[in-house]
Parts: structure tokens; C-alpha cells; sequence
């Protein structure tokens, strides 16, 4: 059915983008009868348009608008312009996660209260805990049709060559918690077929096995008669009146036209960067320092995970590419035991590569033997990406750049990027017992990577109990604007070591019941 | 039991890439024969002479030294000069119309001849060992000219379909239904690991 919403219409709810957070919402909004117009920036790709093709991908469907890395991490010399790597298009970066479903531990929602005062990190409990949020965590998985869940009843993901080699090595260790929980169907579930085994996942599913907005939640709310979907609408900034209630967001269509879109309430889910780039972007005279910016804490708290990776050459070959692209999840490192030397903890996540972005990340400004020494074992290699928490600190954080300006006129996003020694210590735990579990199978090189641009962008308008201390309160609702919310994952007050996909979900079915009571309790 | 399969053995691919006639014809066979490995300038110049010889802007001498350039970036001995060629070649063309790139390539290469005529009397592309160029590979890692061709050979060669079976990748899949019955599962050295 194809809705259409007049601009002056002051009824609806305005969606800003359409990935995990935006296309959930969308979905349980329309559910519950609630008219949504979904403004989108990027194209509105179908699966006609993915290939297996990572270059070809990464082209295709990556958001490219300029950025700019700074702070003390490696990105500001390996990736200038390219700080994280997620979606400009209908679906968001559902269309590239990796399918990776995990849940936080229940101490990763109390990290003040489990860690303590920690120098140089910024960090708070979340307004929100485990027992909360747990029914919506199993909601969210049988939505999204997670593998080897009680909540989906879908057999878990057969083992691949991949699964196998580093399952073998993490049981000579002595790891016990080896799990796959992974949103792709093992059997036909929610009108997608059965995962084919194909690999790359990260480049869109061209059969629709792993779960994404883009051909399961934009499409229903779409049939509901209660959404619209304007692909290519660059949300500029969200307008507000005099009593500082957002009224509307003005948006350029795909000529650069601007337009005006009324709104009964706001819901952004742009992304780490963009959203809290967008609220900066909507400052005023009444909201001088950035909308719902009273706390100073908007674009502040920028986390990516404490990630890193690693390549092993094995001494049979694997083809960790054919199959699944997520081969196993090692969780025993999750738990917080400070006597490692870092509070928190990580996943070691087995994730295949092509040989084309195995030889980009491998050694970023490598070259010579030792570079295609190991490539040329490439049919032997296992890969590990290591998860890990990432504590808040308030100068990571998106900003404006003074001067230079995109396509829209708007100031071009800094994303600054400094490690804390916890960061780092626990990157280095990581890729030390990836070592040994690789050696313990007989492994002969492996080859540490840093960490690749982050997919996982988190906090940045961060859920806190008081006004004072975030952005959000625990409905993702603004403290300072009653009918303005954040539906990403820039609501996350600790990043865990979990993926963020699934708690952005399940976050995003906790906020539709919110929105929809709240409307009809006529409170917004 | 009746009909039963035994466990087949692991799906492995030898991993060669086919040469065309043409392309053996053009030189590149001697290099897949191995003979690329010893690398000295004087067994290779026909061959190299007549894949240089599409730099028509450039000229051949650039399309050479370019071509032993991008060797000694990613040095594999088993793949022939002609895959190289692949990935440089695009120089030629932007090279008539980008005029900045022209003076990063031509000025980049000619410091790179001074340097090996000073340590070696010989311009870069003659120098004999692939140890001695390396040597001055050293001194312009961190120059525009090297990062430029080493970048753009990141995908320009490693991103070429053509030479994916010599690494064991297989790229597309989902036309061929996945590995869901294509031996996804079937790795068997584990248990001697």
C-alpha cells in the first residue's frame, strides 16, 4: 500500500533513517496503528543490487560523505576520511552487519556501579537494566530469527570449515562458552528462505536469509497503510517552537530540494555519528549549544568497541569464506575480571574475509615478502575480530568542523578517537589468546591487524537516570525535548562487548510500546 | 550399512591461474614457469618490452619500471608480469588527462631511476636483485608516488578476478547456491591438529 503523508500533515511520527533502530520502530509503530514517515538519506537498494562483491559492495552501499578521523588512534594515518564503516541506504547497516545477535551481560548495563571511578573515562549506569530489557532481547530474537534461540525455535547454524578450526583450538584452551547466535534462518521463518551457506553476508544477503529492515520491517510497516518511505531525504535539521517542542524537520530530496516535514513526534536513528551531528546541526537561540543539548553531553562519549583482529595461518587449508560469515562467537572473555588487567571484557568472534579486504586490512601500508608470504596462504587462513567494551570517555566525540561543509551545507563530522590504557590492555589480551588458541591447533603465523573501521558507533547521546548526566532518559526519550527521541544505538550509555544490533532492536520494540502509549495517553 | 558414503574428502583447489595462449605468446608463461623468481632484467626485457609497449603516453620505459615496481611491492613469483600489467596500466590513460597524477608518477619514478644510479649505477627497472631494490624501496615508502601505486595495487591487482584461484578464492557464490551442498563443512586434517 502506498501511503503518502502531506507535508503540513502534524500527525505523524518522522523516523530518521531506517536501519536496526529506525526500521524496528517503524515496524512496531505501524503494528500498533501509529502513521510513521520514514525519512531515509540513502538509495533505496533491493537485493536485485547486492552482489558477491566486496569492493563492489563497499562502493555501492557505504557511507562515503565526508568524514574526518582525528584523535590518537591509527585511523587519523590508515583511514583519514573513513572512521566507521556502516550504510547510506534503506535497511541502514543492516544490510552489512555481520548477523551477529548478542545479548549484554548484565553488568555491562552497570559499569559505575561494577567498575568503579575509572581516570580519564566518563562512566554511568545506565537508566536501564538487564531484567528490563530481557523480555524485549527475546522479542527482538524471535523477530529477528535468531539461530539456536529459544525465542525463534530455529535450529542453530551448522558449524562451516571456519566454525570447526577455531571451535578445536578454543577447546584445547579450555574455553567452554562457544556459541553462534547468529539472525539468519536456519530454515525458512518470517516469509525469508533458509541461509545457502553463500559468505558474504556483509555484502547484503542477496536471498534475504539474515535478517535485515530492508525486506522485513520497512516492508510491513509499509503494508500496514500506516508508513511512508522517502528514500534519498537528507534530514537537515528538526525545527521546534517557542515552547521548544520539535514541530517538524526540514529535509533536501534527491535534487537538493528542500522541504519541510511537520511532525507529531521526532524520532532520530541516524547512526553514532549522525544523530547527535544532526541535534548539533538544529541548535538555536533557544537551544544555543545544540537541541536537547542541555547536559553538553550530545556527541560526547563516542565508543566504537575495543576492537582488533587477527589473521592465522593454519596448517590445512579452511576456506573460511565458504558458509556463514560469522563462524563462532567465544564468549568466555566476556566477563569482568579486572585481574587481567582491564575492567570489562570481549568476544573473540571468528569473521571470514575475501581475499580483496584481507588484503586491504591485513597490514595497512604493508608491502614486500611479508605481506604476500601470507596471502599466498590465504586458502589456509582462520580470522578472528575481537569485541571488546569500550569505556566512555567525553572527548571521544562527533563535532562540528569549523569551516568545511558537505554537499548540503552543513559542517562535515569530526569523529575523535583516543584509546584509553584500558582499551588498549584489553587488545592486547585479545590478540594474545588468539595466539594460542591458533598454536594450540598447530597454527604457523599469525599475523595481528589493527582494528578496521568500526561498524559499531555507540553513545553519543547517551540514556542517563538524571538530566545532568546524558542525553536520554530511559525510553531514549530527550530530557530537554518531550516529543524528540533517539532510536540508534548513540543511546547506549556502555558499549558492552556485544555487537549492538540486537540491543538496538530490542531497545526500539521497548520504545514503540512507550511512543504509542504515550500517544494515545495523549501525553505526547 | 547399504549405500553408505563414505565422508568425502575436503573440497581443495590447486591453486594456479590459467594462462592464455596470448598470454604465454606475450611473455608471461616464463614467469608462471618460474623463471619470473630469478628476476633479472636482462632474461625478461622482451617480454616486459612488449607489455610496456601499450604505455603509449607514458611511454614503455615507465610502463617497465612500473611494472617492476608493482612486482617488488607485492612480490608473487607464480603470477605472471601480465596481471601486474592489469593493475597499472590504467595509468597511461588517466595519465593524458590528469596532469597531477602524470607529475606524481613521471617525477616519482625519475627520483627512483636517480637513486639506483647513484647506489647502483643503473636505472630502478635494471638494477638485478629484488633485495638491492628493495633497498631503495625503503627510502620512498612513505613518499606520495609510493603510497599512490602501492594503494591502488591493493585493489587494482589483489581485487582482479583473474588472479583469485591463485590465492584458493573463490568469489561469487550465490548463483552457484551457495556452499549449502559445495562443501562448506568438510575440512578434514582436524584431527591430526
Amino acid at each position: 500500500m502506498d501511503k503518502k503523508f502531506a507535508l503540513d500533515d502534524n500527525s505523524v511520527v518522522v523516523i530518521i533513517g531506517s536501519g536496526a533502530g529506525g526500521g524496528t520502530l517503524a515496524d512496531e509503530l505501524t503494528r500498533q496503528g501509529v502513521d510513521v514517515v520514514i525519512l531515509e538519506a540513502g538509495k533505496h537498494h533491493t537485493q536485485e543490487d547486492f552482489e558477491n562483491d566486496e569492493w563492489a559492495m563497499f562502493s555501492k552501499i557505504s557511507w562515503l560523505d565526508k568524514r574526518i578521523s582525528a584523535g590518537g588512534w591509527h585511523h587519523t594515518q590508515t583511514y583519514p576520511n573513513l572512521p566507521a564503516w556502516i550504510v547510506k541506504g534503506v535497511g541502514g547497516s543492516t544490510m552489512h552487519w555481520s548477523g551477529l545477535a548478542l545479548r549484554f551481560t548484565p553488568h555491562e548495563f552497570r559499569i559505575r556501579s561494577t567498575y568503579g571511578e575509572i581516570a580519564g573515562a566518563n562512566l554511568l549506569d545506565w537508566p536501564v537494566s538487564y531484567a528490563e530489557l530481557e523480555p524485549y532481547y527475546e522479542r527482538a530474537e524471535r523477530k529477528m530469527g535468531v539461530a539456536g534461540t529459544q525465542a525463534s525455535g530455529l535450529p542453530p547454524m551448522p558449524p562451516s570449515n571456519h566454525t570447526k578450526v577455531i571451535e578445536a583450538g578454543a577447546r584445547k584452551l579450555g574455553y567452554k562458552e562457544i556459541v553462534r547466535p547468529v539472525a539468519s534462518n536456519t530454515q525458512p521463518y518470517d516469509g525469508r528462505p533458509a541461509c545457502q551457506q553463500i559468505g558474504f553476508c556483509m555484502q547484503g544477503c542477496k536471498v534475504g536469509a539474515k535478517w535485515s529492515t530492508l525486506y522485513s520491517e520497512i516492508p510491513r510497516a509499509m503494508k500496514t497503510g500506516h508508513a511512508e518511505l522517502r528514500p534519498q531525504s537528507m534530514v537537515l535539521r528538526i525545527e521546534h517552537d517557542k515552547r521548544g517542542r520539535a514541530t517538524g524537520v526540514l529535509y533536501a530530496d534527491k535534487d537538493g530540494r528542500q522541504h519541510l516535514q511537520k511532525a507529531r513526534v521526532v524520532c532520530v536513528a541516524g547512526n553514532s555519528i549522525e544523530s547527535p551531528r544532526l541535534l548539533l546541526n538544529s541548535a538555536s537561540s533557544l537551544f544555543p549549544d545544540g537541541l536537547a543539548n542541555s547536559s553538553g553531553q550530545v556527541g560526547k562519549n563516542y565508543m566504537n568497541h575495543t576492537t582488533a583482529a587477527a589473521l592465522t595461518i593454519n596448517k590445512g587449508p579452511v576456506y573460511m569464506y565458504r558458509g556463514f560469515d560469522i563462524a563462532t562467537v567465544i564468549s568466555d572473555e566476556v566477563h569482568n575480571r579486572p585481574d587481567r588487567g582491564f575492567v570489562g571484557g570481549y568476544h573473540l568472534e571468528g569473521l571470514a574475509l575475501h581475499l580483496p579486504f584481507t588484503a586491504a586490512f591485513m597490514k595497512p601500508g604493508g608491502w614486500g615478502r611479508e605481506v604476500t608470504s601470507a596471502l599466498e596462504q590465504y586458502d589456509h587462513m582462520s580470522s578472528v575480530w575481537v569485541c571488546g567494551e569500550d569505556l566512555p570517555q567525553e572527548e571521544n566525540s562527533i563535532t562540528l568542523h569549523p569551516t568545511e561543509r558537505d554537499q548540503h551545507g552543513l559542517p562535515i563530522p569530526i569523529v575523535t578517537k583516543t584509546d584509553h590504557t584500558n582499551d588498549a590492555a584489553m587488545r592486547r589480551h585479545g590478540l594474545a589468546q588468539w595466539r594460542k588458541l591458533s598454536e594450540a591447533i598447530g597454527a604457523t603465523r599469525v599475523i595481528d591487524m589493527p582494528p578496521y573501521p568500526a561498524s559499531h558507533n555507540m553513545g553519543t547521546n547517551r540514556m542517563s537516570a538524571k538530566p545532568r548526566d546524558g542525553v536520554l532518559n530511559k525510553w531514549g526519550q530527550t530530557h530537554d525535548v518531550k516529543n524528540l527521541f533517539v532510536s540508534d544505538g548513540s543511546q547506549f550509555t556502555s558499549s558492552g562487548a556485544a555487537n549492538p544490533t540486537l540491543t538496538i532492536v530490542a531497545l526500539a520494540i521497548r520504545q514503540a510500546e512507550y511512543i504509542a502509549g504515550a500517544m494515545k495517553r495523549r501525553e505526547l | 550399512m547399504d549405500n553408505k558414503i563414505p565422508p568425502a574428502s575436503m573440497r581443495v583447489l590447486g591453486k594456479t591461474v590459467t594462462l592464455s595462449r596470448r598470454g604465454f605468446l606475450k611473455g608471461s608463461g616464463l614467469t608462471a614457469l618460474g623463471i619470473g623468481a630469478l628476476s633479472t632484467g636482462t632474461l625478461m626485457t622482451p617480454a616486459r618490452d612488449a607489455l610496456a609497449a601499450n604505455f603509449t603516453h607514458l611511454g614503455a620505459d615507465v610502463g617497465k619500471t612500473l611494472l617492476v615496481l608493482a612486482r617488488d611491492i607485492f612480490p608473487h613469483d607464480k603470477i605472471s608480469d601480465r596481471y601486474y600489467m592489469l593493475a597499472i596500466e590504467p595509468y597511461d590513460a588517466r595519465c593524458a588527462t590528469d596532469a597531477a597524477l602524470r607529475t606524481l608518477i613521471t617525477e616519482g619514478i625519475a627520483q627512483l631511476d636517480r637513486l639506483a644510479r647513484s647506489r647502483y649505477d643503473k636505472p630502478y627497472a635494471e638494477v638485478p636483485t629484488e633485495a638491492e631494490r628493495v633497498a631503495l624501496l625503503y627510502t620512498i615508502e612513505h613518499g606520495a608516488f609510493f603510497q599512490k601505486v602501492k594503494g591502488d595495487l591493493v585493489t587494482g591487482f589483489y581485487n582482479n578476478k583473474a588472479v583469485w584461484p591463485f590465492f584458493g578464492e573463490e568469489g561469487s557464490a550465490w548463483e552457484k547456491g551457495g556452499y549449502v551442498n559445495r562443501g562448506f563443512d568438510d575440512i578434514d586434517w582436524l584431527a591430526n591438529a
